[in-house]
């Protein structure tokens, strides 16, 4: 998030350019909640596919609403105590003019309002890779509405709010590595402490059912973060978004190649979804600092970010944690290590003029850098921990163990997610007179097809 | 009647099929199984965590035949399965007592 560009003595235009740019960029970011959702579809069992898909879908619906009716206002509202923001005109979108610029800047509010929304949107979707398997679907639709209320709606302020405390100390956070992916991941972490692990963790063998999907899912985040992060600079009248773009490419390329390096050496193979794993790695880090580091700088990003979270998703194993599809080992590791990283590569010559350790800036960006990671990290940490536990204490966040293991597919939305099955379905009259043998045609045998067509044996 | 079943490697299929099909065998039922024998299983990759997958893809193959056609066709299977190499799996046979071709009632041998 840029400061507002001032042109000398002007007040900004709106700009064509600009508007119909973040118009498209919403439209991708929109786009990375699904690809988000197949990316972790693929990787549960065949049994929770849909739940898993649907974790990430009715953030779609849900957060857009809560958006509308108060959510823009209390993040882009007017500053209180540098905590939250509230602003009456933003209440139901309502008081906003047609061509009310967002302020210091060439687009409109309503612009800025829907491409923030997509923010808001996969920020608790990326939470629900944690909770994989095992979480009732009405517990989780409350647990989204009341985090984008009291997490993200307030940190979204903190870090890009005018008068949020980070935003104000000179946190670097381009397009989202504290507020959303260090957000998600801590978040991911405290309900994962309170709900308990998966049935089977570490003992059943709990192999993703469809490397293809998580590839798809992939490609459609990797695609959509163009949007996301080259949009986060609001226009493109300074050529910072198109460095941010370049870089998100880089880092990304980068880390895909260190996190497949390091699986070939460690465990022989260059997998597919190491690939994804390292993509995804790559895009986190990169959200933070691509506007602020140089292009060989987003390759040391990237790298070390590929390398950290390939080591960091075999920590679930070794504490006993059940961070089902790696949330906190790709998105809270990718984000913290993206946020810090800012402080030892910005170039100075970027978004900002804050330079870090390798640009002769000192320690200062990094200590500031820490500031926010630590406050976003603990206060999300806490605050989501509770929720899930309240709500835990009141509908019950888990379902029974029997419809766990059974599949949650059936039981939470009544539907499964492929059917292969060939048999059944065959109600064509038969041909009784032609059959010349000892096979004697009964009144019964004709029975089954005079049903109506409706249940299904898979 | 026999019943002939080979629980062979999934892409000697056609080979089998191919051979079964010169030696005059009218039909058979081909299902995807999975089984593991002394050959056992092998071991994937997710993200640094291993698994033992015990139970490897299989066809299974069933044909009836005559009893007299018996022994000649489980080495026409055998010889189309075998690549010699561990995992090639197996071939057996059992007695059937009857079987009736369901379109025209026609029961035993002549229902093959």
């Amino acid at each position: 998030m840029p400061p507002g560009i001032t042109l000398a003595a002007d007040t900004p235009q709106m700009s064509a350019a600009n508007t119909g740019f973040m118009l498209i960029c919403s439209a991708l970011v929109m786009l990375m909640t699904p690809g988000l959702a197949f990316f972790y579809g693929g990787m549960v069992r065949v049994k929770s596919t849909l739940n898993m898909l649907m974790m990430s879908f009715i953030s779609l619906g849900i957060v857009t609403i809560l958006w509308v009716l108060y959510g823009f206002s209390v993040a882009f509202g007017t500053d209180h105590g540098s905590l939250f923001g509230w602003e009456s005109d933003y209440v139901g979108l309502g008081g906003i003019g047609l061509n009310q610029l967002w302020d210091g800047y060439t687009i409109p509010v309503y612009v800025f309002a829907v491409f923030q929304l997509m923010f808001a949107i996969i920020t608790p979707a990326l939470i629900s890779g944690a909770l994989a398997d095992r979480v009732k679907f009405t517990a989780w639709a409350l647990f989204v509405a009341l985090w984008a209320t009291i997490v993200y709606f307030p940190v979204a302020h903190w870090v890009w709010g005018t008068g949020g405390w980070a935003f104000e100390l000179g946190v670097i956070d381009f397009a989202g590595g504290t507020a959303v992916h260090i957000n998600a991941g801590a978040a991911a972490l405290g309900v994962i402490l309170v709900i308990g692990k998966r049935v089977g963790f570490k003992k059943d063998p709990m192999r993703p059912h469809s490397l293809p999907l998580v590839m798809l899912g992939a490609g459609l985040l990797w695609f959509g973060w163009f949007g996301f992060n080259a949009g986060s600079w609001l226009g493109n009248d300074d050529g910072v978004g198109a460095l941010m773009f370049l870089n998100t490419q880089i880092a990304t390329a980068a880390a895909m190649l260190a996190w497949l390096a390091y699986e070939k050496i460690r465990h022989g193979a260059f997998t597919t979804l190491g690939a994804a794993s390292g993509a995804v790695a790559g895009l986190v880090a990169i959200t933070p600092s691509g506007g602020s580091c140089s292009p060989l700088g987003a390759i040391a990003i990237g790298a070390v970010a590929g390398l950290l979270c390939a080591l960091a998703v075999g920590l679930k194993f070794k504490f006993g944690y059940d961070d089902s599809l790696d949330v906190v080992g790709v998105h809270l590791v990718g984000g913290v290590v993206g946020s810090l990283l800012v402080g030892l590569f910005a170039t100075g010559g970027g978004q900002s003029k804050a330079q870090g350790l390798f640009y002769g800036g000192g320690l200062e960006q990094l200590g500031k850098q820490a500031a926010g990671v630590g406050a976003v990290f603990g206060y999300s940490l806490v605050a989501s921990a509770v929720l899930a536990f309240l709500i835990d204490k009141t509908i019950g966040m888990r379902v029974d163990e029997d419809e766990e293991v059974g599949g949650i597919d059936q039981v939470q939305h009544a539907e499964t997610a492929y059917d292969f099955s060939g048999a059944g379905g065959g109600t064509a009259p038969r041909t009784a007179t032609a059959v010349p043998g000892p096979v004697q045609e009964t009144a019964q045998s004709a029975a089954p097809s005079a049903q109506k067509n409706k249940k299904v044996d898979a | 009647m026999k019943l002939i079943t080979a629980v062979v490697k999934p892409h000697r299929l056609d080979e089998i099929k191919d051979a079964l099909q010169a030696f005059g065998v009218q039909g058979l039922t081909v299902t995807e199984a999975s089984g593991y024998g002394r050959q056992r299983g092998h071991t994937e990759v997710y993200r640094g965590a291993e698994y033992t997958v015990d139970l490897v893809p299989k066809i299974r193959i069933e044909v009836l035949v005559e009893d007299e056609d018996a022994e000649q066709l489980i080495e026409v299977v055998v010889k189309a399965a075998r690549t010699g190499k561990i995992g090639d799996g197996k071939v057996w046979s059992v007695p059937v007592d009857t079987a009736v071709r369901v379109r025209t009632g026609e029961r035993g041998p002549d229902a093959l």
